[in-house]
């Protein structure tokens, strides 16, 4: 069970330590608040940093960042033991836990990102206003808020604000994701998790899984609504998450190099888990497949762009976008599960863990979770028009 | 009724209403750690001694734990560790199933051990206790005397506080779905009486004592004699203190 490591040891776990105690609910979590702050910084990109070639996908990625923050604490009250109690974290929170920030965090950058749909989505709530009778009529005007403004200066002011809201949005966006991190990062119980370089991880893998999902969906409904892919923005994006990628892989390797070279304790325990219980999911999917083949891929994309068909550079980002996609979620598997996988006694190893099918934390309830995020994105791109050619088709 | 008796009735039962009104204020900020008539728990600081050369792991500290303090099955508030070292590189640790409920099977005879021992463990009531700076509701707390309890009322359930614990000491109480651990059976020592655990034990391998008490046998022998704690390198104080400790042990 324990494979000898200059040093024979029977393994042994304490008593306590035989199931997992946070389970596929707890690997969601990070793996949608990742989701969050990735697509939000997509959009933070076009609006903050006015990068033109992110204008197809700057309200898009907003909407997208909006609809997973909704339900980014669905995972959490289903995880917990009594979620009745849920709002006890704002209600008396004990403010030396980081787990206390959660409820501040998360409202903070709700309120920013609802702001800034506002002001973005303004001039359209008012027009899909005045268009439309009955319900829907009635619907639009209670969220214009009684102000029907479109003028110029109106619209400009709408500009200035969204920026600063979206200035606003990147450090609110990365304290939420960051924090989540944090969380593991600051518990000295667990050498697997136990490292100052966890939240920066934690951070850089966000933005791959959200410029990751951004592609992916760009690419999915531009030809459901018969709209062209525009090539510098593929291009565009493919370029960030190559860039985010190298640096969440290196920092991943870092953490790994850095635990082996040290010999410490720690790696007793970290070797065998590796090797023997991670090997699949960590060797194969957060480093090969997910990671050195999508650098490649990216790569090429990156570099051979002006050689590439517009065909070929779709392709390969779409396939380079799912493996990434999957990494990240294997990269929360690894370390949320895989640290609960050894036991403290450093001894030894906990039973494996699978999550059920029908289970209360099981596969299901995660599919459903993770599917609402799209319905709730599939109702608002009804109504609202997330793509900038399709708001000027609609305006004219 | 006299007008004098009259006055002191009332101001009795006025009296009787704040200090049962602070009482409820007491109960619902620290919750109802503060027991007992007479019992003042700024008088008492307590700690736990365990000597590793008297434990003959028997495990009637165990059954003790489990039956007074109701725990659930395949979970344990103590467990009895035992190690065998074969060879300077070659140590085998085991536990039995619940921490060692059912006692232990004999050694193969002639199996070769250099030495062995058995450990008791049982929460360390750290002083910095991770599990405590941990909990986002407050739900981990210390009282006065330096016990580390959980209001299950209080308490979310999310397990942090698992995690936290560097000793394996916390769980989830599987029916109640709230974090559970050992409390050096708080209801009995806000009575004067020994936790459960120290009782049972037939050797006097586990002592439990109070710091502000200054003819203690603890006491005394934490402060005359070298003593070790569990995992010192982590610096969270623990209040659990062990005789001959060897290094194999975490």
């Amino acid at each position: 069970m324990f494979p000898e490591i200059g040093h024979e040891i029977l393994g042994y776990a304490f008593p306590n330590d035989v199931h997992i105690l946070w389970g596929l609910m707890i690997v969601l979590y990070p793996f949608i608040t990742g989701l969050v702050a990735g697509s939000f910084v997509v959009s933070a990109l076009y609006h903050v940093f006015d990068k033109q070639e992110f204008k197809p996908v700057g309200r898009f990625s907003l909407v997208l960042s909006f609809c997973f923050l909704c339900f980014a604490t669905l995972p959490l009250l289903n995880h917990l033991g009594h979620p009745e109690r849920a709002l006890n974290i704002v209600v008396t929170p004990n403010l030396q836990s980081a787990m206390a920030g959660f409820g501040f965090f998360y409202s903070t950058y709700f309120l920013i990102v609802i702001l800034e749909m506002w002001f973005v989505f303004r001039p359209d709530i008012i027009r899909i206003a005045s268009e439309s009778t009955g319900l829907k009529r009635f619907f639009f005007a209670l969220l214009a808020l009684g102000t029907y403004s479109t003028s110029q200066k109106a619209l400009e002011y709408d500009r200035k604000i969204t920026k600063v809201l979206a200035i606003l949005g990147i450090p609110s966006a990365c304290i939420l994701h960051g924090y989540v991190g944090f969380l593991f990062g600051a518990l000295k119980s667990n050498p697997w998790w136990s490292t100052p370089l966890m939240p920066v991880i934690f951070l850089f893998s966000a933005m791959v899984s959200g410029i990751a999902l951004t592609i992916v969906l760009y690419m999915i409904t531009m030809p459901l609504k018969k709209m062209k892919i525009s090539r510098e923005c593929v291009a565009g994006l493919c370029r960030w998450l190559w860039m985010f990628l190298i640096l969440t892989f290196t920092l991943e390797c870092l953490e790994i190099i850095t635990l082996a070279y040290e010999r410490a304790e720690a790696w007793l325990v970290i070797k065998p888990l590796l090797v023997s219980h991670l090997t699949f999911s960590y060797f194969v999917l957060q480093i090969g497949i997910g990671a050195v083949l999508p650098i490649i891929l990216l790569g090429l994309v990156v570099g051979l762009n002006k050689q590439m068909t517009d065909n070929l550079q779709n392709t390969i980002a779409t396939i380079s976008a799912l493996l990434l996609i999957v990494q990240v979620m294997a990269m929360r598997w690894n370390v949320i599960i895989g640290g609960q996988l050894f036991s403290k006694s450093l001894r030894g190893f906990r039973l494996e863990y699978q999550p059920g099918f029908f289970e209360k934390e099981g596969i299901l309830p995660a599919l459903a979770i993770l599917i609402l995020p799209f319905i709730l994105f599939a109702v608002i791109q009804k109504y609202l028009p997330l793509f900038s050619g399709e708001a000027d088709k609609q305006r004219e | 009724m006299k007008r004098r008796d009259f006055v002191k009735t009332g101001l009795g039962g006025v009296l009787t209403i704040l200090i049962g009104k602070a009482g409820i204020a007491h109960a619902l900020v620290g919750g109802d750690a503060k027991t007992g008539d007479t019992y003042d728990w700024e008088q008492h600081e307590y700690a736990y001694l365990i000597d590793i050369s008297k434990c003959i792991g028997c495990t009637m500290c165990v059954r003790a734990c489990k039956r007074e303090n109701n725990v659930p099955d395949n979970f344990v508030r103590t467990w009895v560790e035992r190690y065998h070292v074969l060879d300077f590189d070659q140590t085998i640790v085991d536990c039995p199933p619940n921490g060692g409920l059912n006692g232990y099977k004999p050694l193969v005879e002639g199996n070769g051990a250099s030495k062995a021992f058995f450990v008791p463990k049982m929460c360390n009531h750290c002083k910095k206790s991770p599990c405590e700076q941990v909990c986002p509701v407050g739900a981990a707390y210390h009282t006065k005397e330096g016990v580390v309890l959980v209001d299950p009322k209080r308490c979310i359930g999310c397990g942090y506080c698992v995690q936290a614990c560097p000793y394996g000491c916390r769980f989830l109480h599987p029916v109640d779905h709230v974090a559970s651990k050992c409390t050096w059976c708080y209801h009995r020592i806000t009575k004067g009486l020994k936790p459960a655990c120290v009782l049972a034990c037939p050797r006097g391998a586990r002592l439990f004592g109070d710091l502000k008490d200054p003819n203690d046998p603890v006491r005394k022998t934490l402060l005359e004699t070298p003593v070790q704690v569990l995992r010192p390198d982590l610096l969270t104080e623990p209040q659990c203190f062990y005789l001959h400790l060897d290094k194999e042990v975490r």
